[in-house]
């Protein structure tokens, strides 16, 4: 039972120095050290030789890429932007020309209208002045007619009382009562 | 007899030694939740700050390792 | 001999060893790791030189300006190192870009092949980990020095602390300044060998069938948050880079 404790912690103890911590085995520092030299060369070289220059130029030339890339878009947006005015502008003259054939029409169409009215006017008139002659000469025609049937009833009057009377003054006597 | 009690005291002083690691998981919480009850009242400045927390949480953490290190002497090299 | 003694005493408890997986041994026989040795150290090295390879140049080749899949990767990599270096650093900083961008796609790459099964993590050791961390430091104190001379010293002096505090804040501000290799490196070799030893252990208790499911649920869960942790260990020893890189362009405190 002894001897066996004593055979496992020599064992352990054996153990522990083969294989207990090998990073404190100072034996293979040199070894380690040496090889870690030559890594950090060895991907310093490529690194600085061949890597990063070319990840920085590809890095460089996209961003200038980019960089023209957002100037040719600004630029057509300008264009664009140049464009949709031109077109409003188009728009607009088209609208003004519209509206000003709109509004020599209309004007035209008021003129015709005016000169047509004109002219009915002018044939109304003609028209009514026309009747207001008839009429006037119907009026005088009925006032000659009846100083005639006036004069010769007042002969007749004056001759069945039993005076005697010109015709002049029967005429004029009429004429006057006619007219006062 | 006496190598017994030996290992006896090196594994009762290699369990104390870890007990020294909590201590870096408290500081190493300490500074995480810090940080992030700090981002969540100005989270704009949280993305400048990440640094200063992984460097923060490396110098916490650093005195945790150092006692798992003396842990490891004392298991394998003492 | 060693190794079957190892065998057995394995027999007895776990089925293997959670720490076995990092061991360092040759690929072509023998048990001696000699400096040159072409060990399984070097040949996941190679492999991630063979993913950078891979992303980095077979991805970019086509050099589109509609990026394939590949090179949007290997893009968005790019952009956010370099976005990183530029934000922390500082326009100036962006001189060492190529530097940082080597030790994000090393450890990036490293870390997440050594989530391979049966593959090896080159970045949970420490002997990795501590020649980027000190090549960092020794790199970032030079070149404030070479800078900005004794000016440089001024990053110890906190001017904008009353009289008396500033020379107990020195005290302070160096002995930070020296501890940042060390946290440095052990936080990225720390964070992998743990997640992979639980890994590991988790597995071994797989074997029992009592608590397999629930071991292999665990797996499941530990291995999702070891990816996560691939790429954050990434990211902050990066990002670190970067701040001490800062302190070195700008060290007015």
């Amino acid at each position: 039972m002894a001897t066996e404790t004593h055979d496992a912690v020599e064992g352990a103890a054996h153990a522990a120095e083969s294989a207990g911590m090998p990073q404190l085995d100072f034996s293979t520092w040199g070894n380690q050290i040496f090889w870690l030299i030559v890594t950090l060369v060895v991907i310093y070289l490529i690194l600085s030789k061949i890597a990063l220059p070319r990840v920085g130029a590809v890095l460089a030339d996209r961003a200038g890429t980019i960089a023209n890339n957002i100037a040719a878009a600004d630029e057509l947006k300008q264009k664009a932007k140049d464009a949709e005015a031109a077109y409003d502008k188009a728009l607009a003259d088209a609208r003004a020309e519209a509206s000003s054939i709109v509004e020599a029409t209309r004007a035209e169409n008021a003129e015709k209208l005016k000169a047509a009215t004109a002219e009915a006017d002018a044939k109304i008139a003609a028209k009514t002045a026309e009747g207001e002659a008839a009429i006037a000469e119907i009026r005088a025609g009925a006032a000659v007619a009846a100083e005639t049937v006036a004069r010769e009833a007042a002969a007749e009057i004056v001759s069945a009382m039993g005076f005697k009377a010109s015709d002049e003054e029967i005429a004029a006597g009429v004429s006057s009562r006619l007219k006062g | 007899m006496e190598g017994d009690i030996a290992e006896l005291g090196k594994y009762i002083g290699v369990g104390l030694t870890a007990i020294g690691m909590g201590g870096a998981a408290m500081g190493v919480g300490n500074v995480a939740g810090n940080f992030l009850s700090g981002a969540l009242r100005n989270p704009s400045a949280a993305a400048s700050q990440t640094a200063t927390l992984f460097i923060g949480m490396a110098f916490a953490e650093a005195l945790g390792i150092f006692s798992f290190l003396v842990a490891l002497l004392l298991m394998f090299a003492v | 001999m060693a190794t079957e003694a190892h065998g057995a005493e394995e027999g007895s408890s776990l089925v293997f060893h959670p720490m076995d997986q990092f061991i360092v041994k040759p690929l072509f026989g023998g048990t001696e790791v000699h400096w040159y040795t072409i060990t399984n150290v070097t040949l996941w090295m190679a492999l991630t030189i063979v993913a950078v390879l891979a992303l980095m140049v077979l991805g970019t080749s086509g050099k589109k300006q509609v990026p394939s899949r590949g090179q949007s990767m290997a893009e968005m990599a790019y952009g956010f190192v370099y976005k990183m270096v530029e934000d922390v650093s500082g326009k100036d900083g962006l001189r060492y870009f190529p530097y940082i961008f080597t030790l994000f796609m090393f450890i990036v790459f490293a870390n997440v092949l050594g989530l391979l099964p049966m593959s090896f993590t080159t970045t949970s050791h420490f002997a990795v980990t501590v020649v980027l961390a000190l090549a960092v430091f020794l790199g970032v104190t030079i070149l404030g020095f070479v800078l900005h001379g004794t000016h440089f010293l001024g990053l110890f002096w906190v001017s904008s602390a009353p009289g008396p505090l500033r020379p107990v804040l020195a005290v302070i501000e160096i002995i930070s300044y020296f501890v940042r290799p060390v946290s440095h490196s052990i936080r990225l070799a720390g964070n992998v060998m743990a997640g992979h030893a639980v890994i590991k252990v988790f597995a071994g208790f797989a074997a029992i069938a009592a608590v397999s499911p629930v071991s292999i649920l665990a797996i499941v869960g530990m291995y999702g948050l070891e990816v996560l942790v691939a790429f954050i260990q990434a990211y902050v020893f990066t990002i670190l880079t970067c701040v001490y890189l800062k302190d070195a362009l700008h060290p007015a405190h």
